[in-house]
């Protein structure tokens, strides 16, 4: 309540609310990372694990995208495979 | 040419991720190609200050040990088209920063960016070492305060010693950054002046940062001081800092005590 009204007198620009969530987000992940394996680097190894039994993987040409949300996290794999391997395949649009 | 510069201080708090933060932005601004490197093992918070915290995949340990490739590592600021940042790992201790990885690393970084930003850990333990290594130049960040100035002498003896540069008899390049420079206690004869801190470490004055809630807010939204107020008077010493990095001569200014309203209120509830 005074919390709100002090912002409000403030004309709404108080920063510390913003690092209190950036905080809490980033602290629910690290205090989860000392207990159990990071779910989203988990994911990524074996996602990666999987492509490269059935492709030799260029190292440089793989990008792992990563964004850590309050809801929900995305995590983006981008491979770039070489034609030869996919010739076969029928292109995704 | 890539320039290799380390941000040190020996002690803690006194503003080196904060002033790699703002000196990155500032030169990427210039168009400058940059990448800061958090040296920070184990207790990285550069990520914070840049605001890139959600964002890290791979780090430095991971590079070094071959785990994953450079670009992969490279997080791209949002705000900034030439600005990049290395995060440090979180978990992993500290010797896994071999002086041979981290030489790769850096010569790999050389090859990519003008500027290379190196933050150390505060101390002199192997973080802050490998940070200064393969430095050309280094900022070292002093508070104008007993404990941070014996701290910066003994960091320049290491610069002057420990360092690549060094040992093959050149010299690193040495400027002195005062930060948290509080212009109302200077008036009140309450701090170290500019002038014995300069004389005491016998080093060129970078620029004088001044005492302001800009940083605290800058960190709380996790934008470099240098863009998120452009106006305020962090913001301009450290573009001004920049400035005199790329070799520019820029007057320095002195910060002056601000007499607004709510700072005469607050002497007078004070006093």
């Amino acid at each position: 309540m005074s919390m709100g009204l002090l912002r409000l007198l403030r004309g709404n620009k108080a920063s510390a609310p913003v690092a209190r969530e950036r905080l809490q987000i980033l602290l629910a992940h690290e205090r989860g990372l000392r207990g159990q394996p990071d779910l989203l680097g988990v994911l990524r190894e074996e996602i990666l694990a999987v492509v490269s039994r059935h492709v030799a993987l260029d190292p440089t040409k793989v990008i792992v995208r990563l964004e850590r949300g309050d809801e929900v996290s995305t995590l983006e794999v981008d491979i770039e495979v070489p034609n030869d391997i996919e010739r076969k395949r029928v292109a995704v649009g | 040419m890539a320039k290799v510069l380390v941000v040190t201080s020996g002690k803690g708090g006194v503003g080196k991720t904060t002033t790699t933060a703002a000196l990155g932005a500032a030169l990427a601004q210039r168009g400058d190609k940059v990448v800061v490197v958090d040296f920070d093992v184990g207790l990285r918070n550069l990520d914070l200050i840049m605001g890139a915290e959600r964002r890290v995949v791979f780090d430095l340990i991971n590079v070094v040990q071959g785990v994953a490739k450079l670009p992969q590592a490279l997080i791209k600021d949002k705000r900034l088209e030439n600005l990049w940042l290395l995060p440090a790992s979180q978990t992993r201790d500290k010797d896994a920063l071999t002086e041979e990885g981290v030489g790769k690393v850096i010569d790999e970084l050389r090859a990519r960016f003008d500027w290379v930003i190196c933050d150390s850990p505060a101390g002199i333990e192997r973080g802050a070492s490998m940070a200064m290594r393969f430095a050309d130049e280094a900022v070292i960040v002093t508070n104008p305060e007993v404990s941070s100035v014996r701290d910066s002498d003994r960091i320049i003896g290491m610069l002057d010693s420990k360092t690549v540069r060094a040992e093959k008899g050149e010299r690193v390049e040495k400027h002195i950054l005062i930060t948290r420079y509080d212009p109302s206690r200077a008036a009140r004869g309450e701090m170290l002046t500019i002038e014995d801190i300069l004389e005491i470490l016998a080093t060129p004055l970078l620029g004088i940062i001044p005492e302001s809630q800009d940083v605290l807010r800058a960190s709380n939204v996790g934008t470099p001081v240098t863009l998120s107020n452009t106006e305020g008077a962090p913001a301009r010493a450290y573009t001004d800092a920049a400035r005199r990095l790329c070799g520019e001569t820029v007057a320095m200014q002195v910060p002056v005590e601000r007499k607004g309203l709510m700072d005469r209120l607050l002497r007078r509830r004070a006093a």
